[in-house]
């Protein structure tokens, strides 16, 4: 079964960010396809290869970076709620006239109809967030 | 249908008003905080064991065990399942609405 996640929560604030990597992650052992994750809103804030946890605590941007490259994941921002925040790619940057980039390995800035597409071509969309 | 709820019933409407919506033979599976409406003998545990003449209720076991919820402290006839339990209930139901 084709799966895609909508993640509308940052990291660090409740527990959508985690439910959804524990869903992702149960789904691909399971066998399924992961087709799209979506990240919108305050969730853009899980695509920055900024982020700096303490080491004994999980760092929920690799760990979806390291998901990404294990599966092949297209982990998507939102580009208008990437802008808002602070969250860029090197073209975005480039674009807006910003002096430097941070969104996080295996992640891509695109557009709602990313999510849109995400619904037709997948069988079982799911929303995680506050 | 399966529904999620992600929200203790102390803090917020969204179970109740998912218990009023689902139709018969839906599943409802409590996430996150939402496990906290899985305790017996609060006060909104009559209204959700009085659901399950209705709905299955899944609780999710590892944000019980993250909020040191036994087994044995939850309403009779609620089911626990893992993130695994969660996908195959996402397989099974042909929809999953988010209650956030």
């Amino acid at each position: 079964m084709k799966f895609s996640v909508m993640v509308n929560e940052g990291p660090y604030t409740h527990q959508a960010a985690d439910t959804a990597y524990h869903f992702i992650d149960a789904a691909l052992k399971a066998g399924h396809e992961v087709f799209r994750v979506f990240f919108y809103h305050d969730g853009v804030n899980n695509g920055t290869r900024m982020t700096t946890p303490p080491q004994d605590d999980r760092n929920i941007v690799n760990r979806w970076s390291a998901l990404a490259a294990e599966h092949d994941l297209d982990l998507v921002l939102c580009v208008a709620a990437a802008q808002r925040r602070g969250i860029l790619d090197a073209d975005e940057a480039k674009r807006n006239g910003k002096d430097a980039d941070n969104i996080a390995p295996g992640f891509r800035i695109s557009g709602l109809g990313q999510l849109i597409e995400a619904g037709i071509q997948s069988d079982r969309v799911l929303v995680f967030g506050d | 249908m399966l529904h999620t709820v992600n929200k203790s019933p102390h803090d917020s409407s969204s179970l109740r008003t998912c218990l009023s919506l689902a139709k018969q033979g839906s599943d409802l599976l409590l996430i996150e905080d939402g496990v906290y409406g899985a305790l017996s003998g609060s006060i909104h545990s009559d209204t959700i064991a009085e659901a399950l003449n209705n709905v299955t209720i899944y609780a999710l076991g590892p944000d019980l065990k993250a909020r040191g919820i036994s087994e044995d402290r939850l309403i009779s006839g609620i089911k626990v399942t893992g993130y695994d339990g969660f996908v195959e209930l996402a397989t099974v139901n042909d929809k999953v609405q988010s209650w956030l």
